[in-house]
């Protein structure tokens, strides 16, 4: 082979695995552009586009979290992987750790200082989803562990240890009319019960979500219904930066 | 002067030897000699038994891997015992409290998100100062995660290619120079860290700390194109990584020193080498002094070091050469 033919190709793998390795990375905004329900963001995050270019991608965040709630994103994230999310219904962030600890890792501010304290935080906003699987709805009480024995989850009971969290399976309830999501709430004034009718007989009630709700999905994790009836809509982040 | 040869080198120029002005008194004299005596065959036979034993000395490489496979695990084991010393990833950390930054993450972070905060400006600093002590690119050699593999897989593909199984297809170097501009314009243009998305430094060392996932499929893909189509291709013609430690490490007081007067030539030296471009000067007539520092682009891996029959290639501290100097001469 001639020189200036090795030359010629040598110039055209280049280009060739150039072009693929720019095409490699760009594919990282397909899953960006396309994701339509936005991932729940730790405590403090910015808004999603700017947390993503925020982000450095270290992971500090997951190893404070007292409850392990943070999970980094995979391939399937895009340009999102090796940022933090919160599955709430797995586990949710519960403010076990009082001063925001996630925050106070983040090296970079994509976890923005602003937020003081936990009911400054803007992850999201709960809703009821499904409203007729809600036990308090149908003036049912609830029995047991709220997500079963096997359940992984952890919560920080303040009645049990004020600075240990336990396994939610630990603990099972007793309630002549379930209002889990009212009683785990960390934020007071978030989320209420309130009468379904006017009829002062009616055992029936509704949670309702308040403004003060920052969206940690406690909610989320601890409703006994399945699925959830109640559900936390992420993406207020930023609105409180 | 040398300098910026060193940085053109790195960013893909191809070395030329030096004009006859740049040659010292010395050099010049080293050189004529070797050019007059012939080596007798007595000579060439102690020559290959000298690079025979050299072949087998991997002092360097053995003391870098302790110390890659340590600081990756320091970053585990401080996780998974809730030791707190090394907190993080590669991408980011904190070191006993200390913020540390890659250079390159936060180059990225601080291009795509255009606001840059103390923590990183610390965490960068920090980092910037240790990496230019530490000589730039041995953040590649002495800590990348993706190196140790790729180091790996190379020794596969030379295995292969010496059995004519496959060969090496190289690439342009310049390509990574352009790649380091694409990805920080992208980064800039499109306010994301687009390069962190195939980064196998980064996907390494948040799968060792958090677990794997998916995204270990970039490495694996990587890796195979390493050992079955080109030899070290992320590290040599893509990682853009290697550009922004490279640049810091430019004059590091630490580096790899090449001595003439000894030589032999042979080119063991380049044929181990990462960059072999670096070592242009090691080829016979090529050293334009009689100490020549290794350029930008070296990684300080130690092969060289390790493969040197004859100790012409030696790790140095500027200054501390200086004050030991004497003690050179009279070996």
């Amino acid at each position: 082979m001639s020189r200036s033919v090795e030359a010629r190709r040598k110039f055209l793998r280049s280009v060739l695995f150039g072009g693929a390795t720019i095409g490699a990375a760009m594919a990282g905004w397909l899953p960006v552009a396309r994701a339509h329900t936005p991932r729940l963001r730790p405590p403090g995050a910015l808004a999603e586009s700017q947390f993503l270019a925020a982000c450095i991608k270290c992971g500090q965040c997951v190893q404070v979290c007292p409850v392990k709630a943070i999970d980094l994103g995979d391939i399937d994230s895009g340009f999102g992987m090796g940022v933090p999310h919160i599955t709430a219904r797995t586990q949710a962030c519960d403010f076990s750790c009082d001063a925001l600890q996630c925050i106070l890792a983040c090296p970079t501010g994509a976890l923005s200082h602003h937020p003081n304290k936990k009911e400054e935080v803007a992850m999201g906003v709960a809703r009821l989803d499904k409203p007729d699987s809600c036990l308090a709805r149908q003036g049912k009480g609830f029995h047991g562990a709220a997500r079963g024995t096997n359940f992984k989850g952890i919560h920080r009971y303040a009645e049990i240890d004020r600075w240990k969290p336990v396994a939610i399976a630990s603990h099972p309830y007793d309630l002549p009319l379930c209002d889990l999501c009212v009683r785990e709430c960390p934020i007071k004034d978030a989320i209420a019960l309130e009468p379904l009718t006017a009829d002062p007989a009616d055992p029936r009630r509704t949670p309702v979500v308040k403004d003060a709700c920052v969206g940690c999905g406690m909610c989320e994790m601890i409703c006994p219904a399945d699925p959830t009836a109640i559900v936390v809509d992420a993406g207020r982040n930023g609105s409180a930066a | 002067m040398n300098l910026l040869k060193s940085l053109a080198i790195m960013l893909g120029r191809e070395p030329t030897k030096p004009a006859e002005s740049e040659f010292t008194e010395g050099a010049r004299a080293c050189h004529d000699c070797k050019r007059a005596n012939k080596r007798s065959s007595e000579e060439r036979a102690e020559i290959v038994h000298q690079m025979h034993e050299a072949h087998n000395v991997h002092t360097w490489r053995n003391r870098r891997w302790v110390a890659l496979v340590l600081v990756n695990l320091l970053f585990v084991l401080s996780y998974r015992f809730d030791v707190q010393l090394v907190e993080g990833a590669l991408t980011a950390s904190r070191v006993i409290g200390f913020h540390m930054a890659d250079l390159n993450s936060a180059l990225q972070v601080m291009l795509a998100f255009k606001t840059i905060l103390i923590n990183l400006v610390i965490g960068t600093s920090t980092v910037l100062a240790m990496w230019w002590l530490l000589g730039g690119r041995t953040f590649c050699s002495w800590v990348c995660p993706y190196h140790l593999l790729a180091e790996w897989a190379e020794a596969l593909h030379l295995k292969l290619a010496a059995r004519r199984i496959i060969s090496d297809h190289p690439l342009d170097r310049r390509l990574r120079s352009v790649l380091w501009l694409a990805f920080a314009g992208l980064s800039f243009a499109s306010g994301y860290t687009v390069f962190e998305f195939i980064s196998p430094t980064g996907i390494l060392s948040r799968a060792l700390t958090y677990g794997p996932g998916l995204s270990l499929g970039v490495v694996a893909v990587l890796l195979a194109i390493e050992t079955f189509y080109s030899r070290r291709m992320w590290c040599r013609y893509i990682c853009p990584i290697g550009i922004t430690y490279g640049v810091v490490g430019a004059v590091s007081p630490l580096r790899v020193v090449f001595r003439p007067e000894g030589c032999h030539h042979e080119g063991a030296c380049r044929k181990v080498c990462l960059v072999p471009h670096v070592l242009d000067c090691t080829k016979k007539g090529y050293a334009p002094d009689l100490k020549v520092p290794i350029g930008a682009d070296c990684t300080r891996c130690g092969l060289c070091v390790d493969t040197c029959p004859t100790g012409s290639l030696r790790f140095e501290i500027k200054g501390l050469d200086k004050l030991l100097s004497l003690d050179e001469r009279s070996r």
